[in-house]
């Protein structure tokens, strides 16, 4: 690898990283303000102008709080779990295409940190780690609510990521391909996946719901029930840690979807645009366009929160498991007899 | 069992149908509705800045008035601490010597008046109570502080400004 290129990974990974703190960070500004627009109220605007300032005083607060180790807790793997749930948090974020190869000064870039061939994988591994957060800081805490919190997220995550995992197979029996570089090179222009696979689109959108545990699947976290949830004996950063790594899910998790069903970087027109302005500035478009799509997403994900009332524990066991799978498994013998006429 | 008031009502309950089950159509409904209020007018009164207008008996803090001459008018009978429900007015009564005639109009007078704002609850019947019209709750909306003794209100604070300024 050259040096240049090796530089401009390393830059890249930086900002990427910098990029998904930022967003989470005013994801969380977002999520008061869209709540407070959602109930007909103003939500913060006392901290800087309209309250943009918010997300540092919230952050200054976590970090000046008491540090609380219960002593019934097993003090390293209490420790380990909020690490653990903003890492796997973070590092979904390498397999990304944030847009098409960018020329600077003779140099071809990839907006990508890593093409893996295997990118789905990579991700369904990452999201599969998530919960392992969740569930060792729960456990950790040696508190029968953190763990029924804990154990409520670990059995959601895996009922859930079943369906998603067949959703994504009827995707990529359409794709014939895993890497997420390829499957957005594809959508080019308006080609978008969710055109050809609504189905699979909506039953992607609900799993990523779950797991990222969002309302209406909020079902880890129940302050009548489980008094706090997986992390009801953290206090100061560590639960900081949880808190933010819900937000990089969501951050992450958008990009995922917007990658797969919604074209990623592309637009329509975008080979008129790419004529007209260059191949410096037309990769750059398409990185706004496709955070354009995340933020729509995060959006989204904010606006259900605040119309749909959580589901009964039941009542998500029987929509994953007897709704969803069952759909996902058509899904795909539908997919697998519409390509086949078709040829 | 018959009923009285006639105003039972025999609800039957329907089997949801297809797209009842479906919860999408439902949702897309719900997702609708916070749409239109995303976009009314917030009710929200950004407090300090601006100000709803009080009603009329509003009970706000406390003001010890003067007569038609600028004379003090309490005379420290000690009614309002005693039909106070929170406790929260206490007095020391004083005589008046001679030469302060312009400044309480009765011959005893409230030396130290003082009222705890944290106690009060601000029902008035100290105002009921008073038998000299001396003690009204037509002020603002007490003020917060940091400290608890900054809470109770002396004379300096509760007491009318003097006429003739
Ligand atoms: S308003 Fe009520 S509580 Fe307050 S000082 Fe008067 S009598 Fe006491
Ligand atoms: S305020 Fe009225 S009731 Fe209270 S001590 Fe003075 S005169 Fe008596």
């Amino acid at each position: 690898m050259e040096t240049t290129d090796l530089i401009f990974r390393i830059v890249l990974i930086v900002i990427i990283f910098a990029i998904s703190l930022v967003v989470a960070m005013y994801s969380t500004y977002a999520e008061r303000k869209v709540a407070a627009f959602f109930q007909d109220r103003i939500g913060p605007n006392r901290a800087g102008p309209w309250g943009i300032l918010q997300p540092l005083a919230d952050g200054g607060k976590m970090f000046l709080k008491e540090e609380i180790i219960p002593t019934n807790a097993t003090p390293f793997l209490f420790i380990v779990g909020p690490s653990l749930a903003i890492l796997t948090a973070c590092i979904g974020s390498a397999v990304i295409p944030w847009g098409q190869a960018i020329v600077i000064g003779g140099h071809t870039f990839d907006l990508q940190v890593t093409d893996i061939n295997v990118g789905i994988l990579y991700i369904f591994g990452v999201v599969s780690l998530g919960v392992y957060g969740i569930m060792i800081g729960g456990w950790a805490s040696n508190n029968k609510y953190s763990l029924l919190g804990a154990i409520r997220a670990a059995s959601q995550n895996i009922s859930y990521e079943i369906s998603m995992g067949l959703s994504i197979i009827a995707l990529l029996m359409l794709t014939g391909t895993l890497s997420l570089k390829e499957i957005a090179e594809q959508q080019h222009g308006f080609a978008w996946n969710v055109w050809r696979q609504p189905l699979g689109f909506v039953l992607f959108l609900v799993c990523a719901f779950a797991e990222t545990n969002r309302s209406p699947f909020d079902l880890p976290e129940c302050e009548t029930e489980l008094v706090g949830g997986y992390h009801t004996e953290y206090s100061s950063m560590k639960l900081g840690f949880y808190l933010f790594a819900e937000y990089i899910n969501m951050f992450i998790s958008s990009a995922v979807m917007a990658t797969l069903y919604w074209g990623g970087y592309n637009y329509p027109g975008m080979d008129w645009v790419a004529a007209h302005v260059g191949p410096t500035i037309a990769p750059i478009i398409g990185v706004v366009v496709f955070f354009g799509k995340i933020f729509f997403s995060i959006f989204f994900f904010m606006w259900v929160r605040w119309t749909i009332p959580r589901f009964r524990y039941d009542q998500l066991m029987d929509l994953g498991w007897k709704v969803l799978i069952p759909l996902a498994i058509a899904n795909i013998v539908l997919t697998g007899v519409i390509t086949t006429l078709l040829n | 069992m018959e009923s009285l008031s006639n105003k039972r009502k025999v609800l039957e309950v329907k089997p949801l149908n297809f797209l009842e089950r479906a919860y999408l159509p439902a949702i897309m409904g719900g997702l609708a509705t916070t749409m239109k209020h995303f976009f009314k007018k917030p009710v929200t009164i950004s407090y300090p800045e601006e100000k709803r207008e009080f009603s009329e008996n509003f009970r706000g803090m406390h003001s010890l008035k003067r007569d038609e001459n600028g004379k003090e008018r309490c005379t420290a009978c000690g009614l309002c601490a005693l039909s106070c429900p929170a406790e929260a007015i206490t007095m020391t009564a004083a005589e008046r010597k001679p030469g302060e005639e312009n400044l309480y109009r009765e011959e005893k007078y409230a030396a130290v008046y003082e009222i705890n704002m944290l106690r009060c609850i601000f029902c008035g019947l100290c105002e009921e109570a008073c038998p000299k019209e001396a003690i009204y709750l037509d002020g603002d909306i007490v003020p917060t502080d940091y400290l608890r003794k900054d809470f109770i209100y002396g004379k300096d604070k509760l007491v009318e400004a003097p006429l003739n300024q």
